[in-house]
């Protein structure tokens, strides 16, 4: 028999915020664990939440670039369970009268275009860090009650790369739109996965099993395609795929069980309370529409129609935020998108995959590229003396220049001097040159990696090419 | 685990809420709480069915603030004030992460 799967993404995205959703502490990574508490989000009885606006303009902002209907009104309920992660014993969020409603995502997945729709998009508040120690957990609330919203897509895909072009897409448009830096590492993105698996054809789907809170896009890929074929084996030797909440341990590439739906939380929710009602305006929503920034695919238009870049290169360049804005700001130097292009997709990416950094770490700056390119353009180096002097850069810093003159790589262009290489170049090789009169035009390469040898490489080749041609065609 | 008992479990209850009862307190509390919930059910004799559901009493919408950075507790008021703690981190009973 054969068997399709269906996956549903609920992706956990922190919002870029100074403060978290209800109280004044500041957001901060990395920071001193239980440094920025407060009665709010330590759940003191008594202290009362109030709503960030900011953490409310980013979600209708991600909601409006996701195509999400804007609630005109929602409300706020109370998600009651008992564990350390949450001081107040219920995490606030949004059950039935959410933000954003609706929405879709369309993207390529192996050459096809594929459209995801969402069912919606809620705020709610991130709970605590824990730790596991020998014995003992340790309870960091500084993440407790940061701005938190969950993108909630329909179960609409099929395949481990549908799945991962959803996110990739997703993450995008957080990071371009502002929402959210969605660093995985940081855990400000992070995705539960929900999959079952039903023969081919039939209508109801099958059982479905959440796996829980994952942050790489790597191990979400493998958790899926994992748990597809273990359904499948478990059909197909007759047995029952069993609803339940399972982890994907990575080290061993696996999914376990968790929670089966005999023991499955009971969250009583209820609604908040403490916290008034959010009605957004029309106008305030076209108010935001009106501030959405640039998109990639509307930055790779631009790329393409204004600046002449070829679609492959508008795509590789828009890929992540951080390298499109390094790119654009090397543009303010310089009119040779194509020359920066280049060196962006040759060498500045293979750098850094290399060496596993950020574009944000390189020492080779836009005003630098742009002085490379600048070099190349007046002839004053080769292409492959400006890749040396970019790679000198990227490892031990400098100025292009400076580093042109130490190494030796300014291009000799002047015509005396190649005159001279040219001359002995002919002189030198009777039998080339006779071929070449008699018609066969490749033979002048092998003249030209003469002169070339010569000059040590400093010949500008093109007008090397030009002098022989017109000496041996006079 | 479910619901066996109308209205509401007491002895389920507790579970949700990590409470521990002994069976005379789980009967006890399950007497008082079917009186309490005998006494609201009084509400039910209206009839509702014109009026919108709704979460809150008042018509009072959007109470927000700026996101701009406030003061936070004392860091050691706060670890004093801790049961238990190691690094400046509560200190709880080992838990399996979720």
């Amino acid at each position: 028999m054969k068997y399709e799967a269906t996956i549903g993404l609920e992706t956990h995205v922190m919002q870029k915020t100074n403060t978290k959703m209800f109280c004044s502490c500041k957001y901060e990574y990395g920071a001193e664990p239980n440094t920025h508490v407060c009665p709010t989000c330590l759940g003191y009885p008594g202290a009362l939440p109030v709503m960030n606006e900011k953490a409310i303009e980013l979600i209708c902002k991600a909601g409006l670039l996701l195509g999400c209907e804007i609630n005109p009104y929602s409300k706020w309920d109370r998600k009651n369970y008992f564990y350390p992660d949450m001081a107040k014993n219920y995490q606030i969020t949004q059950a039935d009268e959410p933000l954003c409603l609706g929405g879709e995502v369309t993207v390529e997945v192996e050459g096809e275009m594929k459209t995801f729709t969402l069912e919606r998009i809620h705020q709610e508040e991130n709970a605590a860090k824990n730790t596991h120690v020998a014995g003992a957990s340790l309870v960091d609330y500084n993440r407790a009650g940061t701005a938190l919203m969950e993108i909630v897509s329909d179960p609409c895909m099929s395949s481990a790369s549908d799945a991962l072009a959803y996110m990739t897409h997703v993450k995008q448009v957080m990071q371009y739109g502002g929402i959210s830096n969605c660093d995985q590492e940081k855990g400000q993105m992070r995705s539960d996965v929900n999959v079952s698996v039903k023969p081919v054809g039939q209508k109801e789907l099958g059982a479905k099993v959440e796996i829980k809170n994952m942050n790489s896009f790597a191990f979400i890929q493998d958790a899926i395609e994992y748990e597809i074929d273990r359904q499948i084996s478990v059909l197909e030797s007759g047995g029952t795929v069993v609803q339940e909440t399972r982890g994907y341990n990575p080290d061993r590439g696996e999914t376990f069980t968790q929670r089966t739906k005999e023991n499955a939380h009971d969250y009583r929710y209820f609604p908040e309370p403490d916290l008034m009602p959010v009605k957004v305006s029309k106008e305030q929503v076209e108010q935001w529409r009106s501030e959405l920034p640039e998109m990639p695919a509307q930055r790779r238009v631009r790329y393409v129609e204004q600046l002449g870049l070829p679609e492959y290169d508008a795509g590789v360049l828009t890929a992540s935020m951080d390298v499109s804005d390094w790119f654009e700001e090397t543009m303010k130097h310089t009119k040779n998108a194509k020359a920066v292009s280049n060196f962006i997709m040759g060498e500045m990416l293979r750098l850094l995959s290399e060496q596993g950094l950020s574009i944000a770490d390189s020492k080779v700056t836009p005003q630098k590229l742009a002085e490379i390119i600048a070099l190349i353009d007046a002839k004053a180096i080769s292409t492959g003396g400006g890749k040396q002097i970019f790679e000198t850069i990227f490892n031990e810093g400098g100025d292009p220049a400076a580093i042109m003159e130490a190494k030796g790589l300014a291009q000799v262009s002047d015509d005396s001097a190649l005159e001279g290489w040219a001359d002995e170049a002919i002189a030198n090789n009777p039998k080339p040159v006779e071929e070449y009169k008699a018609g066969n035009p490749a033979s002048i390469n092998f003249l030209m990696g003469q002169v070339m040898k010569a000059s040590r490489g400093k010949a500008n080749p093109g007008a090397v090419m030009q002098m022989l041609k017109q000496k041996l065609d006079a | 685990m479910s619901e066996t008992h109308e209205g509401m479990d007491v002895g389920y209850v507790a579970k949700l809420a990590c409470i521990d009862l002994t069976d005379e307190e789980t009967t006890l509390f399950q007497g008082q709480l079917d009186q309490v919930l005998h006494y609201v059910e009084q509400l039910n004799e209206l009839d509702v069915s014109n009026v919108e559901p709704t979460a809150h009493a008042i018509p009072v919408y959007n109470v927000l603030r700026k996101d701009e950075v406030g003061t936070s507790l004392n860091h050691d008021d706060v670890i004093a004030n801790f049961p238990s703690a190691t690094d400046g981190h509560v200190r709880v009973p080992k838990i399996i992460d979720q």
